[in-house]
């Protein structure tokens, strides 16, 4: 409207083409996206006109060679017989583990801290503060160099490796636990799990119903636990206990069976956990404080005790602030990974720079890079989101 | 990464809806950034590979240096010194290039490279030539789209354990089990993942993508062995914190024959290479050093004559691109192959590595320069 005012006051009549905002605008758009795909098209045809002329091949047949190399952390079955295009699995395998259980650890660290910055206790208080301070300002590669060379490297060799109890070793080589090996009949302890966790979500729904309609509270928490735990035990005893367990043994140069988690692994698991710890600590704790003075007056004013208000009131408003930067921080340390290349854990950027390397086939790779990092950030962004929208205000 | 950690700059949190929708946005500007970041990187892939034009001899003399590609630091082949001046075998085989270019062999810009990267830079015109411990494998002469100008240096894959924490190791054959480290994109990771398996041996990879890191691995007993090319083996022995306590095992599981590498595609480059590392060859054959060059010069023996540009009419430099005293510039600025053998590598330097098939074919070795006729 205020456009329109304008136009007439400065031409009377009616205004050309060239003056019509909407007109121009579309102009510009159109023009920009034509010059981007102009862009994108030189960019294309130039590479592919330079790679025939140095004689490199492209596109992506050479991910059925055969890779020719070992990789030492495999979660899928593989072998230097196994092909480029499998090598790169086992990559993008590695990179998920150690994002996954790095998300998951760095939140619980965080939230401890968060919550640990607001305690009433000074000690608590300090360290929490002290924590964050350390590690949020330090760069993660030094993170990672720290626990690699300046914590696992110097734990004693295999000969003096530190005796755990149930059978677990550590030693400069890592950590190594007794692995579980399932004999017959261990789908009923599956079965018992599945059944348990069915079993309390039912129980949940059911306390909740009668206490909306009764007052009356149920053990919930309890309740779930004990069928979680107890159904699988239900299952293992019925199916007359199929574990044994393969126990680490001493080998010539290194310990033997079992479960090794390397030390490259655990540095760069440890080192993104704690890093990525400071970050959410400091959103856990200003979400807290987001939450209105008044919340909480209100809850106690309802005879709410402090734990039953931080679980119930501020803990779910504050998720509502915390849960958006939290999926940058879950971003964050997805890419971050990728410094595994520094301490030779084999993830997705370590394989594919040594596909790279042995095939030349640079932007193929790069390109299996982008759109593998992207997927994994759009899924965490899209699980993240839906997350957020359940936990959105309810309006009533 | 950087841009993403400020986007949730937790300090900035307040409980607003507006700024809910702003950190939201930001989540998505953190996705952008990525997104932009790897097309950029792809994008000087793209662009750079323009720039690797066919005829490398001009755009080398245009810019007055001659860029080379060599090793991070390996004692003997490419390592700088405390000066910071690069020393090595294969950064004097820069520099030779480089004196039959410009007749000045100090002409040179090196870039230290990975054993990862180095294929990279010079596909993508970021260098000039390679001079790197490279092996010469036909995939690289093919697939990778390079030439191998000759073989400065014919060596095998090699182990080496610490004696004092494996006593009783003598053989490679003793290592089922090992944990061995090794470093990425290199021919050693491939022979070894075969020598293991051919022999039915287990073995545990510990693959870095830095030289230093392997080395400072191995030396803190995360690994039992390394491999590597043996002459590496000596140069890192070197840097062990103390080098008595290893030894190199016997066996050589592979041919490394080490030498320059250029794009494939332009052949005038190709040959100033080549013909660069057959005049060290010819110089030592013929006796001419660094010291006795210019009174060579006067010598009446028509092979040196003509190897030398003293020859009446001659036209060899030219034809090669360069000037005639190509040979005589070579020369007087690393001396001829023997003399940078024995200097970096040999018994003038702290690897003390005797010739073996690195002497002259008259000698019993390899070597053997073509004729310049
Ligand atoms: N000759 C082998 C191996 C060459 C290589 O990169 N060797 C390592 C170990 S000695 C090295 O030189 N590293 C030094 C560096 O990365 O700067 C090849 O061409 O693949």
């Amino acid at each position: 409207m205020a456009t329109q005012d304008v136009t007439e006051d400065v031409s009377p009549g009616r205004a050309s083409f060239l003056y019509d905002p909407r007109i121009r605008s579309l102009f510009v758009q159109i023009v920009v996206v034509l010059l981007l795909i102009l862009g994108v098209w030189w960019i294309v045809d130039n590479t592919l006109e330079n790679l025939r002329r140095s004689n490199i091949s492209t596109g992506f047949d050479f991910l059925k060679g055969r890779s020719g190399f070992d990789i030492s952390d495999q979660l899928i079955a593989y072998s230097s017989n196994s092909t480029y295009g499998r090598a790169l699995v086992v990559g993008i395998a590695n990179t998920l583990m150690v994002a996954v259980t790095g998300i998951i650890a760095a939140t619980i660290i965080g939230f401890l801290v968060g919550i640990g910055r607001l305690s009433n206790n000074w000690l608590i208080r300090k360290i929490a503060t002290v924590y964050v301070e350390i590690f949020r300002n330090i760069p993660p590669l030094l993170v990672i160099l720290f626990w690699y060379q300046g914590v696992l490297a110097l734990l004693p060799n295999v000969r003096g490796s530190y005796v755990l109890p149930f059978g677990s070793y550590l030693n400069s080589r890592g950590f190594y636990l007794p692995s579980p090996v399932w004999g017959e009949g261990a789908w009923l302890v599956l079965a018992g799990l599945a059944i348990g966790v069915a079993l309390s979500y039912f129980v949940a729904r059911r306390a909740k119903a009668r206490q909306a309609a009764t007052g009356q509270q149920f053990p919930v928490f309890l309740t779930s636990v004990a069928l979680i735990l107890g159904m699988p035990l239900l299952g293992f005893f019925l199916a007359g206990m199929p574990l044994t367990f393969d126990l680490p043994q001493k080998g010539a140069f290194n310990l033997n069976g079992g479960l090794n988690i390397k030390p490259e692994f655990l540095s760069l698991f440890l080192a993104l956990s704690f890093y990525t710890a400071s970050f959410i600590a400091e959103i856990v704790r200003a979400g807290i404080l987001g939450v209105s003075r008044g919340q909480t007056e209100a809850a106690a004013a309802l005879g709410l005790s402090s734990s039953q208000s931080l679980r119930m009131v501020v803990i779910p408003q504050a998720m509502r602030i915390v849960i958006p930067p939290l999926t940058s921080q879950y971003l964050n340390l997805t890419k971050n990974s990728s410094l595994a290349v520094a301490i030779g854990y084999p993830d997705l950027y370590a394989v594919g720079g040594t596909i790279l390397n042995q095939t030349g086939q640079a932007i193929e790779v790069v390109v299996v890079f982008m759109v593998v990092y992207l997927t994994i950030s759009l899924l965490t962004s899209l699980l993240m989101n839906w997350f957020n929208a359940k936990m959105a205000l309810n309006e009533r | 990464m950087k841009g993403a950690s400020m986007a949730a700059t937790p300090g900035s949190i307040v409980h607003s809806p507006n700024k809910i929708r702003t950190l939201r946005r930001d989540k998505r500007v953190v996705v952008m950034k990525t997104v932009i970041k790897m097309l950029v990187g792809a994008g000087v892939l793209a662009a750079s590979a323009a720039t690797a034009s066919a005829a490398t001899l001009d755009d080398v003399k245009a810019k007055g240096f001659l860029q080379c590609g060599v090793n991070t630091g390996l004692a003997g082949f490419s390592a700088p010194d405390n000066k910071g001046e690069w020393t090595g075998l294969d950064a004097d085989f820069c520099r030779a290039v480089a004196a039959a270019v410009f007749g000045d062999g100090t002409k040179v810009k090196f870039t230290g490279l990975s054993a990862k990267d180095r294929f990279t830079a010079l596909q993508s015109g970021e260098i000039d030539m390679l001079s790197r411990n490279t092996t010469w494998t036909i995939n690289r002469d093919t697939a990778l789209g390079f030439n191998f100008a000759g073989v400065t240096y014919y060596d095998g894959q090699g182990f080496m354990i610490n004696s004092k924490k494996l006593e009783g190791i003598t053989s490679v054959m003793q290592l089922s089990g090992a944990s061995i480290c090794v470093q990425a994109g290199t021919t050693t990771e491939l022979n070894l993942a075969d020598y293991f398996r051919a022999n039915n041996m287990e073995y545990n990879p510990v693959v870095f993508e830095k030289f230093e890191e392997a080395n400072a691995a191995y030396d803190s007993g995360r690994c039992d062995a390394y491999t590597t090319d043996q002459s590496g083996l000596y140069g890192v022995r070197l840097q062990m914190a103390s080098p008595d306590d290893h030894v190199v095992l016997p066996e050589i599981i592979s041919k490394e024959p080490l030498g320059p590498a250029v794009r494939q595609g332009d052949d005038q480059w190709l040959d100033v290479v080549k013909w660069t590392y057959f005049a060290l060859l010819n110089a030592e054959e013929a006796g001419v050093t660094q010291a006795n060059v210019e009174e060579m010069k006067n010598s009446a023996n028509p092979d040196i004559k003509r190897m030398l540009g003293t020859e009446a009419e001659t036209k060899i430099g030219t034809d090669l691109g360069l000037t005639n005293d190509w040979v005589v510039n070579i020369i007087k600025a690393t001396g001829n192959y023997g003399e940078i053998f024995e200097r970096n590598v040999g018994s003038g330097s702290p690897l003390k590595i005797a010739r073996g098939v690195n002497a002259l074919w008259t000698k019993g070795g390899l070597q053997y320069g073509m004729p310049i006729r």
